[in-house]
């Protein structure tokens, strides 16, 4: 079973719920697909076995063969590819690469005629696994000043195992990171804050997640501040909230220093597998 | 005139709470709201909105029932997974490449334009405001973002501005470098916690890298001292400028609530601190 949490608004507490539940449930494995800023590793510590570059496939022209037809520009949707056509006898022509607008879709490669295109890899990251005592782990980290998180995404995914309970700490926003990260779940627990920003993000989540048809509920964080439109709108849409966290200055304290705190607050414990519970009965 | 950008890194350290709040310090400014994605300044600003534009960005794939042969081929050369069982698009998925659209023999697929959103030009009591929703589940965030930064841009020239200030989005990928290009100066909000520092020291890696001007504001600094002046030894180390701290206070949180800009109607030391933030990028920190 795929467990995603997501949230729309970022700062909510995704991680936080994400580790404590991965915590609080037997042989689980945590997914944090936050690829653009990573955190459950700063929770968990986990021991990295393996550490494996992510890659996504560039075309890169052969000059040799290249005749400046214009083919591969036409096929690419994202104008990643630039031709200059010869000037006279004497200028040869150019094709010019530009990787950071390539989705790697490959119909450059595959419609040129010359077979003048080949596609290399190029590094947009790293997948890192390991273990955190029973919780298996796996992360990606997008590299610096790279602008395409959904492959890197797409990676991490591969690495769930079938054979156990998968949460993936999704990325805040509606776009397509966190498309990427949800799509393929079997639940997404929404986590949110009971202010304006939270409720109006959380409206936007919701909307993905039933065009994405993925069931879903949610966990009001710092519960007892702010207003109560948050636990209205909830009901009038007919949404199950699944756990109210209250804003508890311990859990912020351990929250700043890196401790999951399920750790130090043991009752917690309970709650999170009431939660996981009541999600897999959901889904019977 | 001077584009100011304010980012994090994570998500719900303080951005837009610190960009409303530059918005009613600021004078002869246009505001800009970059998370597109999940917009949320215009819950303190409160924008009438004066004009509406429709985003069209990007192509999704269409397969005809009619003409459609049930070859395969376009599932063959599609790398996003979009084709389902059946010869259905997965609209979600297609990246709108067009690769199945160039190889079907049946000419039965075609790329459709999509209305991945819309933006806007507002008017707020405060002064212009450019922000936009992106559709639900629609992608290129990244060009919706170069979008309502030119308009905003142009304003400000047009209208002789001194400022352009931009709420910008939580990570570090394709809306934050949109978000980024060209800025004079990118104002970082973390908070003193593991995860706020781990990234801020990612996102401003990403102002190093294309060469932006960058300053440091710890928000709810007194949540953990400690940590506080561990992200200090940090930006010292860097000759990062520190523009200020914010203590918590209870009263930002109701700001927030009220919907409106927390330098309004805080008193003493936390709209204090924001108005030294201010004062600092105005001086150019």
């Amino acid at each position: 079973m795929i467990i995603s949490i997501a949230s729309g608004k970022g700062g909510t507490g995704k991680t936080t719920v994400a580790v404590n539940l991965a915590l609080s449930v037997v042989n689980t494995q945590l997914l944090d697909c936050d690829v653009e800023e990573p955190n459950a590793h700063l929770f968990l510590k986990p021991e990295i076995a393996n550490s494996v570059p992510a890659y996504t496939p560039v075309p890169v022209i052969d000059e040799q063969k290249c005749n400046w037809c214009g083919v591969c520009r036409e096929a690419c949707a994202y104008n990643a590819l630039a031709v200059i056509p010869p000037d006279g006898p004497q200028k040869k022509g150019a094709v010019l690469v530009f990787p950071h607008l390539c989705h790697g879709c490959g119909a450059c490669a595959f419609l040129c005629p010359r077979k003048a295109i080949n596609e290399e890899r190029k590094e947009i990251g790293v997948v890192e696994s390991g273990r955190c005592g029973d919780l298996l782990f796996v992360h990606g980290k997008l590299k610096i000043g790279e602008v395409m998180a959904p492959p890197l995404v797409r990676q991490v995914k591969r690495h769930a195992d079938s054979g156990r309970t998968v949460i993936i700490d999704a990325p805040p926003g509606t776009s397509c990171p966190v498309i990427a990260a949800v799509k393929g779940s079997d639940y997404c627990v929404l986590v949110t804050e009971p202010t304006p920003f939270g409720l109006n993000d959380l409206g936007l989540a919701v909307e993905v997640l039933k065009k994405l048809g993925i069931p879903f509920g949610v966990v009001i964080n710092r519960s007892d501040i702010g207003d109560d439109k948050t636990e209205a709108f909830c009901r009038n849409e007919g949404v199950s909230v699944l756990m109210r966290i209250p804003f508890d200055k311990d859990i912020a304290v351990l929250y700043s220093k890196g401790i999951p705190f399920v750790r130090e607050k043991k009752e917690y414990i309970k709650g999170f597998r009431a939660m996981f519970d009541g999600i897999k009965r959901t889904l019977r | 005139m001077k584009q100011v950008l304010v980012i994090s890194g994570k998500g719900g350290t303080g951005k837009t709470i610190l960009t409303a709040s530059f918005a009613a310090l600021a004078k002869n400014k246009v505001m800009v709201d970059c998370d597109v994605d999940a917009a949320d300044l215009h819950l303190v600003l409160h924008p009438d909105i004066r004009e509406r534009f429709e985003f069209r960005s990007g192509k999704t794939a269409k397969i005809d029932a009619g003409l459609c042969s049930k070859c395969g081929k376009c599932a063959e050369v599609c790398r996003f997974e979009s084709v389902k069982d059946g010869f259905e698009i997965d609209a979600v998925a297609c990246e709108g490449c067009g690769f199945c659209a160039k190889v079907c023999p049946a000419g039965a697929i075609t790329m459709e334009e999509n209305i991945s959103g819309e933006w806007y030009v507002s008017d707020t009591e405060y002064g212009p405001l450019v922000h936009a929703k992106l559709g639900i589940a629609e992608e290129n965030s990244g060009k919706l973002v170069a979008k309502v930064r030119q308009a905003a841009k142009e304003m400000a020239e047009k209208e002789k501005r001194d400022y352009v200030i931009i709420d910008g989005p939580p990570g570090i990928g394709c809306p934050v470098i949109a978000s980024m290009s060209g800025v004079d100066v990118a104002v970082v909000v973390t908070e003193p916690t593991v995860s706020g520092q781990h990234d801020m020291e990612r996102v401003l890696e990403v102002a190093d890298h294309f060469k932006i001007k960058s300053c440091v504001v710890i928000n709810k600094w007194d949540i953990n001292p400690e940590h506080t002046a561990a992200i200090e030894r940090f930006c010292g180390a860097k000759g990062i400028n520190v523009a200020g701290k914010i203590p918590f206070s209870k009263q930002i949180c109701e700001s927030v609530v009220k919907g409106v800009p927390a330098v309004k109607i805080c008193a003493g030391e936390p709209a204090d601190a924001i108005t030294k933030v201010w004062d600092g990028v105005k001086n150019g920190a």
